[in-house]
């Protein structure tokens, strides 16, 4: 690697342009970093506003604040927006930000490309969520409203909002193949000396592997999507029964897609927590090699078990058996990442600083989330579950900790290699504890409405769901508060604090804890080696 | 360890016991009814009361070492990184072990039995009935009986828009429920008309997509008369929450009567396609099943809403030639929520709600729309 070792004069200094040209030229890792996670918490923060409004309709019986059309357009973006908006540009920020300074490279492998996948993010937000303010304004029927899963033959209804939204997936979907791309090439070439394979860390492990995922599911995505604007615009039939095509056909596609991606969004943050717990239980990370095994088993179960969201579709009973029983395997490789992980905190010398309660948060409702899972898998009670309450809450289980507890986990942990300073504690400490309350309060109730029989994406409900329906809007306006502490606490780092050492944690381990904090511009100009 | 074990001990019994010496949990579902809801039940109820002592058991061996080794009681951090005798290894395997005999045993085989008996449908079904999903309504068919008929939400608007008090079943009330005997296992088949839609009684343990252009089937044997409820639970556009769905399950006589009385109106149904009506009875009718069918999207008022779902005032459909006007309403128009009513509304239906919408709201055609005329375009249309 030439480029790794040329230095040059005065290496650290920054050269760029200022301003915002700067923003959207630059090809630098941190830069994009901090590009991707600002626009994933305002990604987070609007997709939160809208299902607000959605938990104020449903916290009484009858229409209050919106109507029925309205409703399924913030339930659809709602859902949308925080897969494709909040939760992988997240992943893809702290990965864009960590990757280079946990393997000890000098950037991402494709500076150009980085700057190229990013950048395409925000017209593709744009345009999902246009027609939805174009229609609050009075201009066309409005936003996509199907629901996040888009199911055919609904979707051949939908108005021109649909039609933007297909375009935004496919934006989406070039956007995270860059990155992927960009990862892989990273993470397989551009290693310090010395960091073998076995030796990276675990976090790189997780995001090599949710990339090599990505690449197989989302062009399968643009593919389902394209049938889908030719099935509306130009003749074909691909989901029409009438023409010879079938419904479900979109089903398989969009959960071909739909359920690797809980593993794109869990895989990054297993590999992120093992570092946390390792550097506040001050000690070694353990089974470090049945973790990666764990994750190939993940990754190659993640996409061969998609028909457990189709049970209620119809099905072969040799298809019901199948999806049933491959589902439960997942609970294997799962079970041995939270073994190691629980290992790893076992007999430590434990301290509960801000990124630790976040990991233990995550561990402990993703835990939950995991075991109902195991529950939904069953074929014939999965009906009862299926797009019921039951499985809204499983789902906010398993995705909610993942992506927002375990994100919120690295930002804190890393947020003082990034800014400098340490983060204020106690607010901190507020952010964990609200949010953990606003949580359980929120989706505790959901539980217990799906088993009542409540299905989802109603705006309206009969009175005997009224209690705990109150009960979940309380709790998730607690939820959505909670959050507003976070931006307070990062805009107060930001701005200043105590004084971060290179290592800012006492008991954190790894190649990015010897650069100074905040990191340099460029960092690793000449690699490190690694024993 | 001995702490731990104990309190691993103590978390499983505590979930155990609130799991068995209650005779129900508070995850139960409603009430079984049909064998294959009891055996759901039996199998969820299995798997709760697990993983509930799982997760306790793991969280408090968590919060054990939260207390135990803290750095502020001056706890040291071990070192180790993987088991290394055998007796560790055999401490580390043996939590898999029991997962693996957990999934494919404790569940797994419960559930083989469960899905097999799930999807017996066929077997000593003793009558038929298929479901046809629509937007916003369930259609209910009894091929052998010859009876069909439609069941559409009955909670008015105004306890919806909250101007009036809720009643008791509010948003799971209809107009023809479903009606079953008793004990009898039934075979049903589900499709749609349009989207997919879901049909699904909570107390009955089943729940099935309705696909257009498909057909799925389930059986269902309801062990006791009562009336049952449930909602459509497939998102099917505007108006799916408001499509319940209400089973009245009765005695083998009363199901007899019913079915006589049913085939009665059908007959009466079938004079009425061939009967020339006046306007008014033409518009009086017509109101009732527009009222039923039409006001979701188009509004009582005709006016539709803004930009989703047209206006029927002063209308080119509405005020052109008849004939375009009744085949719209007949077949639809592809690709958007408005649906063929060919299936669903007969002849007679469809001339009386034609002729209303063209001399209502202002509009004054002063077409009084026969059956015949219908009956005619029907023939046509395909």
């Amino acid at each position: 690697m030439s480029v790794a070792t040329t230095t040059h004069p005065g290496g650290h200094e920054a050269h760029h342009p200022s301003g915002l040209l700067r923003w959207i030229q630059t090809t630098n890792h941190k830069d994009i970093a901090v590009m991707y996670l600002t626009f994933a918490v305002i990604m987070l923060l609007i997709a939160g506003a809208m299902i607000l409004v959605v938990r104020a309709e449903l916290f009484q019986p009858g229409l209050q604040i919106v109507q029925p059309e309205f409703f399924n357009q913030l339930i659809t973006l709602h859902g949308l927006i925080m897969v494709f908006g909040f939760a992988m540009p997240a992943a893809t920020g702290l990965a864009n930000y960590m990757l280079p300074l946990m393997i000890g490279a000098p950037d991402m492998a494709l500076p150009r490309l980085n700057n190229w996948g990013f950048w395409i993010l925000p017209p593709a937000a744009v345009m999902l969520v246009l027609p939805f303010f174009l229609g609050l304004g009075g201009v066309g029927a409005g936003g996509i409203d199907t629901g996040w899963t888009i199911y055919a033959p609904l979707s051949m209804q939908s108005g021109w909002g649909m039609d933007f939204a297909i375009f935004s997936v496919h934006m989406l979907g070039v956007s995270s193949i860059l990155a992927s791309i960009n990862v892989i090439v990273t993470v397989l070439n551009m290693r310090a000396p010395g960091m073998t394979f076995w030796k990276m860390p675990l976090f790189a492990h997780g995001f090599l592997y949710t990339a090599i995922i990505l690449i197989t599911i989302m062009p399968v995505l643009a593919g389902g999507v394209t049938m889908l604007l030719l099935d509306r615009h130009f003749g074909t039939n691909f989901y029409n029964a009438a023409g010879g095509g079938d419904p479900v056909l979109w089903q398989h596609i969009f959960w071909f897609m739909g359920h690797p991606e809980v593993y794109v969004l869990l895989l990054p943050i297993a590999g992120l927590v093992p570092h946390i717990l390792s550097a506040f239980t001050r000690k070694p990370t353990y089974g470090y090699k049945a973790q990666v095994y764990s994750m190939w088993g993940i990754m190659f179960l993640s996409v061969i078990v998609w028909a457990h969201h189709m049970f209620t579709s119809g099905m072969s009973v040799g298809g019901q058996l199948y999806f049933m029983y491959s589902t439960m395997a997942i609970s294997l490789p799962l079970a041995v990442l939270f073994f190691c992980w629980i290992a790893t905190i076992w007999r430590g010398s434990l301290t509960f600083e801000t990124p630790m309660l976040f990991a233990i948060g995550f561990i402990v409702l993703f835990g939950w989330g995991g075991l109902t899972g195991l529950v939904l898998a069953d074929a014939a009670a999965d009906p009862q579950y299926h797009n019921a309450y039951f499985l809204v809450a499983h789902f906010h289980y398993a995705l909610y900790p993942t992506t927002v507890f375990g994100a919120m986990a690295g930002i804190y942990y890393w947020l003082p290699k990034w800014t400098g300073h340490m983060l204020d504690e106690r607010l901190g400490q507020w952010h964990f504890w609200v949010a953990l309350i606003g949580f359980n309060v929120t989706f505790i109730p959901q539980f217990l409405l799906g088993l009542a029989g409540m299905p989802r994406r109603i705006p309206d409900y009969p009175l005997m769901f009224a209690d705990w329906n109150m009960v979940s809007t309380v709790g998730a306006f607690v939820l959505g508060a909670s959050h507003l502490i976070f931006v307070w606490n990062v805009i107060k780092c930001v701005r200043g604090g105590k004084k971060a050492e290179a290592r800012a944690w006492e008991g954190a381990e790894g190649l990015e804890w010897t650069v100074p904090s905040p990191a340099p511009y460029h960092t690793f100009e000449t690699q490190p080696a690694v024993k | 360890m001995r702490g731990v074990r104990g309190e691993l001990v103590l978390g499983a019994a505590l979930a155990l016991a609130s799991a068995t010496a209650t005779a129900k949990p508070f995850w139960a579902f409603p009430d079984p009814v049909t064998p294959i809801a009891r055996e759901t039940l039996h199998v969820h109820n299995l798997f709760m009361a697990v993983i509930v002592t799982l997760f306790f058991a793991v969280l408090a061996i968590m919060l054990y070492s939260f207390w135990k080794h803290r750095k502020s009681q001056g706890h040291q951090a071990a070192t180790f990184t993987q088991p290394n005798s055998r007796k560790q290894w055999a401490w580390v395997l043996a939590p898999f072990a029991g997962l693996l005999i957990l999934d494919y045993g404790v569940f797994g085989v419960p559930a083989y039995h469960a899905v097999l008996s799930y999807e017996d449908t066929q077997n000593n079904a003793e009558l038929v009935v298929k479901v046809t999903g629509s937007q916003w309504l369930w259609q209910y068919e009894y091929p052998k009986e010859g009876i069909k008929f439609a069941s559409h939400l009955t909670t008015p608007r105004d306890q919806i828009d909250n101007k009036a008090p809720k009643g008791e079943n509010y948003l799971l009330e209809v107009d023809n429920p479903l009606v079953l005997p008793v004990g009898k296992k039934v075979r049903v088949i589900t499709t749609s008309n349009d989207v997919i839609h879901s049909w699904w009684v909570p107390a009955f343990g089943v729940k099935r997509d309705a696909v257009p252009g498909f057909l799925r089937e389930f059986w269902v044997k309801v062990e006791q008369p009562g009336t049952y409820r449930g909602q459509c639970s497939e998102l099917c556009g505007k108006e799916h929450g408001f499509m319940p769905v209400v089973v009245n399950v009765v005695s083998q006589a009363e199901y007899t009567a019913w079915v006589t009385k049913q085939k009665e109106a059908v007959a009466k149904d079938k004079e009425l396609s061939i009967a020339v009506l006046s306007l008014d009875d033409l518009k009086a009718r017509g109101e009732k099943i527009y009222a039923t069918n039409c006001t979701a999207c188009h509004q009582a008022t005709g006016m539709g809403v803004p930009n989703v779902f047209p206006s029927l005032v002063g209308s080119k459909v509405i005020t052109g030639p008849v004939e375009e006007h009744i085949k719209v309403v007949l077949n639809g128009r592809p690709n958007t929520p408005m649906a063929a009513w060919s299936k669903q509304l007969s002849d007679a239906d469809i001339a009386a709600v034609v002729t209303y919408e063209r001399n209502s709201w202002g509009n004054k055609t002063g077409d009084a729309v026969q059956a015949a005329a219908v009956g005619k375009l029907r023939g046509d249309s395909r």
